[in-house]
């Protein structure tokens, strides 16, 4: 079956890609770009492992057609860093050990990121709500929301 | 056994750039050929998992121009068109502040990654019995109006839409265009109630939506609308009778609620039992009809 043809934006930069139009943006992301950090936990818009940004929105990427990101601009977890310097959201997550196994961190950064931005400080209720679609299995959430509670203060001042 | 899958079926792809497009298609649309998806939340799970025929081609109605409206207007009332996310619909100002009930119906769905993709048209077309949305549309008098090629238009009633899980009147060449809601009686109020073990990320065990005015003392324009506990979402009617007219006090609530619970008709499976269902029916509609006063 034809190959689609699309045009995106990826981290910053304009990506002309074919698609299979079966794939999945989780796969094209991993597959054909190699940008592994992006997780595939349960594949049916569960777990959040998969997240990433769309057109300045969440979204499970597994649950995207890749055609779908024809004319888009998606960030992934690769696109926050600038160079060796880590987003607030990723420094904050090493300070105050948001982590444990780490699958889950992306999507959980990348969740993380979108409520920032749109809710610069949010109460411990709206961190929980902004994350309710990622889950962990090691830390207990704890670390995580004090990981995102630092961030906040860290990017006070438009940071 | 049952194989899990996790990649789609290999199938094409169209965006058409209108409604009339997408209508003409599915026209012609022999063994389910064409599937119609929005947000594609419930349609992509479904498709990995094998759960329904997978079609030659995914038609993504998204290419449609101005179909993801959420208007309001005081006499015609609110207009939610087939491409309104779950979110906007969830955080839109308007509903906030018109339609309650709706909002939180919304936002109690799933999570924001799945919010910001699915749409409320889906949510009733995939017509789960557990549909958020729909004890809330229920409640709201919602109309949803159907469209096929040449013109073809109808209104169906929200309360005859649903025909049983994962049914509706919507026919294989029909697009349900958008939900229309009258505005609500002045001084309304309503809620929904959602039971879920999880308080998010689960789908509900029970749902009660309920809407009413309380005018000098009575009850008026009471609306019932339960989620989960019947092969659709349905309003409990004779339940909404018994208060409809008549003085508020505290027996007539209980016993408006256990009628609700007994028009109920759940069934037993994993997530809770019948017997379960019908008890927190009754305790859900007393407490969202207290909220409501």
């Amino acid at each position: 079956m034809a190959m689609k043809k699309i045009k995106f934006v990826l981290n910053g930069e304009t990506c002309e890609w074919e698609v299979k139009p079966w794939r999945t943006l989780l796969e094209m992301l991993r597959e054909d770009f190699q940008l592994t950090g992006t997780k595939e936990g349960c594949g049916e818009g569960e777990c959040g492992s998969c997240t990433v940004i769309m057109g300045g929105k969440t979204v499970n990427s597994c649950l995207v057609p890749a055609v779908e990101a024809d004319g888009q601009e998606i960030l992934t977890i690769e696109g926050l860093a600038h160079g060796e310097n880590l987003h607030p959201v990723q420094e904050a997550f090493v300070e105050k050990a948001g982590m444990q196994c780490g699958f889950c961190t992306p999507g959980m950064i990348m969740s993380a990121k979108a409520l920032l931005d749109e809710n610069p400080e949010p109460s411990e209720n709206e961190i929980r709500e902004g994350i309710a679609g990622n889950f962990c299995r090691c830390t207990g959430y704890t670390k995580i929301f004090e990981s995102i509670q630092a961030a906040a203060e860290a990017m006070k001042g438009g940071k | 056994m049952v194989t899990f899958y996790r990649r789609l079926p290999k199938m094409g792809y169209v965006k058409p750039g209108s409604l009339e497009e997408a209508l003409e298609l599915l026209e012609k649309n022999p063994n389910g050929r064409y599937r119609v998806y929005a947000g594609g939340t419930d349609v992509i799970p479904k498709l990995k998992g094998r759960v329904i025929q997978s079609p030659e081609i995914l038609v993504d109605l998204k290419g449609v121009s101005d179909l993801d409206h959420i208007d309001f207007d005081e006499q015609k009332g609110l207009y939610i068109g087939a491409l309104a996310t779950v979110r906007s619909v969830e955080t839109s100002p308007v509903i906030k502040e018109r339609y309650p009930i709706l909002s939180q119906a919304a936002g109690s769905i799933a999570s924001i990654q799945v919010r910001n993709r699915g749409t409320i048209t889906g949510n009733i077309c995939n017509a789960v019995p557990s549909a958020d949305s729909a004890p809330a549309l229920l409640c709201l008098d919602a109309r949803v109006l159907l469209y096929s090629k040449n013109g073809g238009e109808r209104t169906v009633d929200i309360t005859d839409f649903f025909k049983g899980p994962g049914l509706t009147v919507l026919q294989p060449n029909e697009i349900l265009r958008e939900i229309n809601i009258s505005a609500s009686p002045e001084n309304s109020r309503s809620v929904y109630i959602k039971l879920s073990p999880r308080s998010r990320m689960d789908l509900a065990v029970v749902g009660v939506g309920v809407l009413l005015t309380k005018t000098n003392g009575t009850f008026r324009n009471v609306r019932i609308g339960l989620g989960a506990v019947a092969p659709t979402p349905i309003r409990a009617l004779k339940a909404e009778a018994m208060l409809e007219g008549s003085e508020v006090n505290d027996d007539l609530i209980i016993n408006a609620a256990r009628t609700a619970s007994e028009e109920s008709r759940p069934i037993d499976d994993h997530r809770a039992s019948a017997e379960y269902r019908k008890m927190m029916v009754e305790v859900l509609v007393k407490r969202a009809i207290h909220q409501c006063l």
